[in-house]
């Protein structure tokens, strides 16, 4: 495993292009676009303001660099550096910006969710969609970028509109059976739309692409409900992390719960293992010094860490949330599918330290990793079942099938790995300080 | 008493201080008699104060007191014993007896009144007893009464308690109450609010839209230096109603892909289904075929088999070429013979389950019976060892004795007399032996008489016969045939000489009748009781008639003749006995 050198970023702004050649960063006002294997800059593009937002179009030719404050996006091409496009929305503001799948339309939603714009690229052309409802998640593409779920709220009712992205056709628009959509997600075959309530009430929708009511389900009631939904990426399971930390997976064919996935404090099944992360106070002097001293003072100064397996029963760290609060720190927030649809990764909020791993094929735990520091992100590898995630400290947890283990970022200066991005190909993560970036590139066997 | 007493002091309160001296003489007389152990007075006056005061009788007042004692002891009930005056004075007899029963009187005064002391100070220990008692008790009800009081108030303390509870509680419900109604109001009201909020929401939203379109937000724009391609390459399409059917159409599409996939891998998977169904059945077929003929035993399984194994090879043969086709039909069919067979391979296997479950046991019983066996004949062996050894110690010791015995007289006396003991005892052994060897041999000797006596007879009857055959053969040779009847008895006289008993048996017909009612009564009698005795035996052996005891004989003779009527098989079983007998 080698490391880049440290670059600066800002507002973590650091993009991989979707074909994988460049790595497209912000610092300040200026965009900056590298070749990932070298990281020399290809690229160097000036904005009219503060970057916010950046993102690539899915051809990778564009980037779209937005500017809240200002009300301004800017549109840069890698083809032709002096071409170049503004959109400014005006005294109404924005709040946020993205592609449509061709790459060719900018979605900009207005403040206040008045309305979302689209624009377009090739005729400069112009188009509204009122009414979008300001949730968790109330827009979402297919993974063929045909079409275009949005969440609408009209008359104190919830609709759901499904444009086609080619011309932005509407091509159904129904009421949804929600009291309050939160959010809504695509199945990857892109033919089911699943549709959740607020947390107020468990209630997940399905919905066919015509609009037609496939089935619903909810698991209990008068109890804060669904916190985060994921699809499988083959379709087949529809996995459901609600705030009584479950994991509930709903199958494609009857839609209903094929299994449930616990997440207790003890876990005694001598069956799982428990890998807990354990730190080592740094022994100056010994044989490892010298490649400490080699590669400067990040890793020098923070404490080796390693995997042990823990002796079962193991209990795990649980903090108590405050219930009384908004949005308690409670429940599965976040939820992952590797790419071949085997593993399942999922995290406990009042268990922030402790990423539970899933054998979907078993449909049973496997394996509980925990660490010194709340998990910041987990991410799996695009190609393999591989996941890395962070803590916020200078160490990148690498887990896979064989096993686990913490690296030791070998960079120049402190880098507290914030977030991280895998690219494409799996070769390569970025990994993302809250000022800077470096790449880690993975060792070919691994 | 007091009275007459007082009245006396005071009439004569002179003579008091002039009969000191003679009171005083008298009343020592008294006191050395009292001197005596058993004389005892606890209320004895103080002698000092008693001749000084009391001066009772005086010389001149002799008959007034004497009269007045009288009168005294008459009182007293002491009637009997009166003092009397005579010329010479005081007659000391009475005056002893009356002192004596004045003394007596006195003493038991004196012991009611010790009783009645004792008595007083049980009565008043009883007393104080009851008294504490009672105040004790007075104690304890009063701490029941104050702990009765006590819990009273503890219970109306509680009441009060249970009181002010329920009012809480009764508030409380209230309170929840209000407050659901006011939380629903509340909602009803914030649901109402929330929609007008939004209503108002949208309108300024719709309102500000109107505004910004109005006013032609010089802003709101896009500048594009020149215009991009589409992604596909192709140009932007004008929207037509052509255009939406397209949509509609490729949704659809899309949709129906979506379908045909699911359906492919379902199909697929049903197959492969099918294909693991299939090989289950063919294993089971080929599980169960052998077991075949060991399940013939029972012959109402075998034919269900046997049906079922026809049906199953249809099944397998239309589900082989129904397997492309997957209509619903066949499937029924393959899904019917697996279930089937699944139930035959479940009895089957209980029917083994059970069947090796009854081996262990065999074996187990088995493997017991032969340890018990085995123990058996062990504890058989052992037993016999034991008992060699024991007869080997025995020996020994009585070889030892043997040795040890010459070297002392008195344990050989004692020894001889030990065998000398051992000697009768086995001589009484045998004795017995020997009486119980009599005793049988006496059994056998009476049987064999018995039997004697009856072969006796027999030989005597069949020397009648012999004797009566010759002479009628002789008779017959004879010229004189039709003499033959008056000469019988001649004939028979003439052989009497050689065979008397049979002439006289013979001579008995007349008899034979009488002996026949006869025997009637007399063979249980005859026969067991009256044993015969050595000499019959004797002489019935050996043939010797005798006269002695003719007339016992002749009432054997007759039973046994009667036997003979009885049946002839008897008769032929004598004759062959007689015919052992006959050398003798």
């Amino acid at each position: 495993m080698n490391f880049s050198d440290v670059l600066k970023q800002s507002n973590q702004l650091c993009k991989i292009s979707p074909d994988g050649k460049y790595v497209a960063t912000c610092v300040q006002y200026r965009l900056m676009v590298r070749d990932i294997i070298n990281l020399q800059i290809v690229h160097l593009y000036s904005c009219l303001d503060q970057v916010m937002h950046i993102e690539w179009s899915s051809d990778s030719m564009f980037i779209l660099c937005a500017m809240y404050k200002r009300g301004l996006v800017q549109v840069w091409s890698l083809e032709q550096p002096d071409w170049h496009c503004k959109i400014d929305e005006g005294s109404i503001g924005l709040v946020s910006s993205r592609w449509s799948p061709d790459g060719r339309h900018i979605l900009n939603t207005t403040e206040f969710h008045l309305r979302i714009t689209v624009w377009s690229l090739c005729t400069k052309s112009v188009s509204y969609i009122k009414y979008p409802k300001a949730c968790q998640k109330g827009m979402d593409f297919t993974s063929d970028g045909r079409y275009m779920a949005l969440a609408e709220r009209r008359e104190c009712k919830d609709y759901i509109s499904v444009f086609v992205c080619d011309d932005w056709h509407l091509l159904r628009h129904f009421e949804s059976e929600t009291q309050d959509l939160a959010g809504l997600e695509w199945s990857p075959n892109g033919c089911v739309l699943a549709v959740w309530d607020s947390c107020l009430e468990y209630k997940i929708l399905l919905y066919s692409l015509d609009g037609r009511l496939l089935s619903s389900y909810s698991a209990y009631e008068w109890s804060l409900g669904i916190k985060s939904v994921t699809w499988s990426p083959s379709s087949q399971f529809l996995v459901i992390g609600s705030y009584d930390e479950k994991v509930r997976i709903l199958n494609h064919i009857t839609w209903k719960k094929i299994k449930e996935f616990d997440h207790p404090g003890t876990i005694n099944n001598c069956k799982k293992s428990v890998y807990k992360e354990v730190e080592q106070t740094t022994v100056v002097g010994g044989d490892n010094l010298s490649i400490h001293q080699l590669t400067a003072g990040n890793s020098l100064f923070s404490p080796k860490s390693k995997y042990e397996i823990t002796p079962l029963p193991a209990q795990l760290p649980v903090i108590k949330p405050d219930l009384d609060r908004a949005n308690p720190k409670i429940g599965i927030s976040a939820m992952a599918f590797s790419s071949d649809n085997r593993y399942l990764a999922t995290k406990n909020d009042n268990m922030p330290q402790s990423l539970w791993l899933w054998d979907m094929q078993k449909l049973c735990l496997l394996t509980v990793l925990e660490h010194t520091a709340p998990i910041r992100c987990f991410i799996w590898d695009p190609s393999r079942p591989r996941l890395a995630l962070c803590t916020g400290n200078t160490k990148v947890y690498i887990w896979s099938a064989a096993g686990c283990l913490s690296v030791n970022l070998r960079v120049e200066g402190i880098f507290q790995v914030q977030s991280l991005l895998w690219h494409p190909s799996g070769s390569s993560i970025v990994l993302l300080s809250k000022e800077q970036f470096c790449i880690c590139y993975m060792d070919s066997e691994d | 008493m007091g009275d007459w007493w007082t009245p006396a002091m005071m009439t004569d309160p002179i003579l008091d201080t002039k009969d000191l001296s003679s009171i005083s003489g008298i009343s020592i007389s008294p006191s050395r008699q009292n001197s005596l152990p058993s004389l005892h007075s606890t209320m004895t006056l103080p002698k000092t104060s008693y001749s000084v005061l009391s001066a009772f009788c005086t010389e001149e007042n002799v008959s007034q007191c004497i009269t007045y004692i009288n009168q005294e002891v008459c009182s007293l009930g002491l009637s009997g014993v009166s003092l009397e005056c005579n010329s010479d004075g005081l007659n000391a007899v009475p005056v002893l007896n009356l002192l004596y029963e004045l003394v007596q009187l006195h003493r038991k005064a004196q012991r009611t009144l010790q009783e009645l002391e004792s008595q007083q100070l049980k009565n008043e220990s009883d007393v104080n007893h009851l008294q504490h008692n009672n105040s004790r008790l007075k104690d304890q009800l009063e701490h029941a009464r104050r702990e009765n009081s006590g819990l009273h108030e503890g219970e109306r303390q509680l009441q009060l308690k249970i009181k002010t509870l329920q009012n809480c509680l009764k508030s409380e419900k209230e309170e929840v109450q209000k407050l659901q109604s006011i939380i629903s109001s509340r909602a009803t009201q914030y649901n109402h609010d929330t929609k007008r909020k939004e209503r108002e929401c949208t309108k300024l939203k719709e309102r500000l839209n109107q505004l910004l379109m109005d006013k032609r937000d010089k802003k709101l724009a896009i500048e594009v230096s020149n215009y991009v391609g589409r992604s596909d390459g192709k140009r932007g399409l004008w929207k037509t109603g052509k255009m939406e059917a397209r949509h509609e159409g490729e949704m659809y599409k899309a949709l129906l892909s979506d379908y045909e996939s699911r359906q492919r891998s379902l199909m697929l998977e049903n197959s492969e289904l099918k294909k693991v169904l299939q090989h289950m059945k063919k294993d089971m077929i080929s599980i169960l075929s052998p077991k075949k003929p060991c399940v013939k035993t029972e012959p109402a399984e075998d034919s269900l088999e046997q049906v079922a194994s026809e049906g199953e090879e249809e099944t397998t043969d239309s589900s082989r070429e129904t397997l492309e086709q997957s209509c619903e039909q066949a499937r029924e069919q393959l899904t019917n013979s697996i279930r089937l067979q699944w139930r035959k391979l479940k009895s089957h296997m209980e029917r083994l389950d059970s069947q090796a479950s009854l081996v262990a046991c065999q074996e187990r019983e088995s493997e017991d019976v032969i340890s018990r066996r085995e123990h058996e004949e062990e504890m058989q062996r052992m037993r016999l060892e034991v008992q060699q050894c024991k007869d080997f110690i025995h020996m020994q010791q009585q070889l030892l004795q043997d040795m040890s015995s010459p070297c002392d007289e008195e344990t050989a006396a004692l020894l001889n007399d030990c065998y000398t003991l051992e000697e009768k005892e086995r001589l009484k052994e045998e004795w017995r032996l020997f009486n119980e060897q009599k005793k049988n041999f006496e059994r056998e000797r009476r049987n064999f008489t018995e039997a004697a006596i009856r072969l006796g007879h027999e030989r005597k009857a069949f020397e009648d016969d012999r004797a009566a055959w010759l002479k009628t053969q002789f008779l017959n040779m004879t010229p004189f045939v039709d003499r033959k009847r008056p000469a019988l008895p001649e004939t028979q006289s003439a052989l009497s000489v050689s065979t008397e008993p049979e002439a006289k048996i013979q001579s008995t017909p007349p008899l034979l009748t009488k002996s026949q009612s006869y025997t009637a009564f007399s063979t249980p009698k005859a026969a067991p009781v009256k044993m015969p005795s050595t000499a019959d035996l004797y002489r019935s052996l050996r043939l010797i008639p005798e006269s002695r005891s003719h007339g016992r004989r002749q009432s054997s003779e007759t039973l046994d003749k009667s036997r003979l009527r009885h049946g002839s098989a008897d008769c032929s079983v004598f004759s062959l006995v007689r015919d052992e007998n006959s050398p003798i």
